[in-house]
């Protein structure tokens, strides 16, 4: 018994202290100059797509519904995270500030969630995807057309407070916050309306709460990814939350494979270094890149690590219960 | 005062009628069976009292709750539980997760404190897991509680859905047509659980069965469907020869 508690205890730590490494790594290497502008740069839309990714899992993965809508997210608080650090607070304060802006640009693209959480009640499937559709490109019309935040010009003036260090504590803000989610009551509520809708209401599940969770959480995470990536980038415009974003991200989620964490990170990562490593080819990139996915949606159609999990993101809890359930 | 009270239910899909006039009072602790022929409404009466279907027309109250436009989950929160003619289990998740599913309504701590993980969220889980193990040990499900539930053989795979329905903790249990797909050996084992959660769990059930060996071995009143109609309703002994029942199933001129 007591050996049990010890190991995974002992593991917990050395995790800990792995994570705090790489902190202090991601704050060292770019101001040491080891790492050039242009690898951080990377690094940071690695990090940033791990986020929309694992987000984007939450409703298409592990819930099952099909949205196409996430970069409508991503815009809302990437707009409004900007008119906020421009706008609002003294630009003398934006280091400090910033994390409370991300918060604030997710709080808004998670209310935008609770909106299309709303339909997905009485429409499911195609059909809720095409209401995701039309949100995104309902997001971006409206943008276009505030003359207050540039239009379609877009809009600039935001300084780079988005560092690797920053994307690096957010993706583990976000993978710790809905890996737990996962693993919780609510969680596996999520889980069973992917398996059976009626059959979850049927055993208690309150389906409604489920889904309203479910999308309120993914949209605050797109939205903060939204939020670091203006202010990797320092300008943004409408056209760069179109369909074809949410679509990049869709391929990441299948890539990496569906109702998995793990599955995200290396989707994400894979896919978007892969893009940079091929940018030698030019506009073929974008053959071979996609090319990649058909080859892996017909071997292995649940993409690399489909409903499955790395050991180290599984709850120790859970592991002892598998030990206990094989002897 | 019944448990359960049914009134004049009828619900229609468009012209057809489904279920018309049902009546149905239940004391605690009976077991009654619904029989008769394909189509004849029965899996829609289930669907009437669960809520997945909104009644046309009829009351249903259980347990002194109305339960006419309630969400499923919501009257199954009042203490009703079903299983389904064609097993509905959540496949690709494990057999304990199917089983902890169950007790979503009865969680008690909040969304927050499951992104964080508190001690607190840790003694609930705890516990859901346990009583999860438990009831899978009733069931002999124990050494399965790892494995996905479409991986189980079909006759575990009754037994599971019968052990989820039980974990919400319901006063009332549904079982649409159980025995269907089993050999006589599952059959008669299937009749000797039904009996038994029914002390153990101090349970009212109602069945829907096809098997007569099942529903004249176990239920004490059996109510017959035809047409969406009730046209007989009594003891076994009496439904047995009763000539409107014998027609509905032989057609006429047998009876």
């Amino acid at each position: 018994m007591k050996r049990r508690h010890t190991v995974p205890l002992q593991r917990g730590w050395l995790v800990a202290l792995l994570l705090v490494l790489i902190l202090f790594l991601s704050i060292l290497l770019p101001q040491l100059g080891i790492l050039n502008l242009y690898l951080q740069q990377v690094i940071m839309y690695v990090g940033i797509n791990i986020i929309l990714t694992i987000s984007l899992n939450l409703v298409n993965g592990y819930m099952g519904e099909f949205s196409v809508g996430h970069a409508g997210f991503m815009a809302i608080g990437a707009y409004v995270s900007s008119l906020l650090t421009v706008l609002v607070f003294p630009r003398s304060l934006g280091p400090f500030i910033f994390p409370l802006v991300l918060v604030l640009g997710g709080l808004a693209a998670a209310l935008a969630g609770l909106m299309v959480a709303l339909p997905s009640f009485k429409t499911r499937g195609d059909y809720l995807a095409i209401v995701t559709l039309a949100f995104n490109m309902i997001i971006k019309s409206v943008l276009e057309n505030i003359d207050a935040i540039g239009g379609p010009r877009g809009f600039m003036g935001m300084s780079k407070l988005t560092n690797v260090a920053w994307v690096y504590i957010w993706v583990l803000l976000t993978v710790f916050a809905i890996r737990n989610f996962v693993f919780s009551s609510y969680g596996r509520g999520i889980l069973s309306i992917r398996e059976d809708e009626v059959a979850a209401e049927l055993v208690s599940v309150n389906t409604r709460q489920a889904k309203i969770l479910a999308f309120v959480i993914s949209s605050f995470f797109a939205g903060v990814a939204g939020g670091l990536f203006a202010h990797v980038l320092q300008f943004i415009n409408p056209r760069s939350f179109t369909i074809l974003k949410s679509t990049d991200v869709l391929v990441m989620v299948y890539l990496g494979g569906i109702g998995s964490i793990t599955g995200s990170i290396l989707g994400a990562s894979i896919y978007t270094v892969l893009l940079e490593l091929l940018r030698p080819l030019g506009v073929w990139r974008w053959v071979v890149g996609p090319l990649m996915l058909v080859i892996l949606m017909v071997t292995r159609p649940r993409g690399i690590f489909g409903l499955r999990e790395a050991r180290w993101l599984i709850p120790a809890e859970e592991v002892q219960a598998d030990a206990t359930a094989t002897s | 005062m019944p448990l359960l009270q049914v009134k004049g239910l009828s619900h229609y899909f468009g012209g057809l009628k489904a279920v018309s006039d049902f009546n149905l009072d239940m004391e605690p602790g009976e077991l009654v069976g619904i029989i008769g022929p394909n189509g004849a409404g029965k899996t829609t009466v289930f669907n009437l009292i669960t809520g997945v279907y909104r009644p046309t027309e009829g009351q249903i109250w259980f347990n002194g709750h109305n339960l006419v436009g309630l969400q499923p989950h919501q009257i199954i929160n009042k203490g009703i539980a079903r299983t389904f003619q064609t097993i509905r289990l959540f496949k690709d998740l494990s057999v304990l997760d199917n089983v902890r599913i169950a007790r979503y309504s009865q969680v008690q701590y909040s969304p927050w404190s499951s992104f964080l993980h508190t001690r607190w969220f840790g003694e609930e889980e705890r516990k859901i897991r346990e009583e999860a193990l438990r009831l899978l040990g009733i069931f002999n499900l124990g050494s399965y509680a790892q494995a996905l539930a479409k991986n189980l053989p079909y006759g575990e795979q009754r037994r599971l859905e019968i052990a989820r329905a039980l974990a919400t903790k319901p006063r009332l249990l549904l079982l649409d047509e159980p025995a269907a797909g089993m050999n006589p050996g599952e059959i008669k084992r299937l009749m000797e659980l039904i009996q038994w959660i029914r002390r153990e769990f101090e349970l009212t059930i109602i069945l829907i069965e096809h098997q007569m060996r099942v529903v004249m071995g176990i239920c004490e009143r059996i109510q017959v469907l035809d047409f969406g109609e009730t046209i007989a309703e009594g003891k076994p002994k009496e439904i047995q020869n009763h000539p409107r029942v014998l027609e509905a199933y032989l057609g006429k001129g047998v009876a």
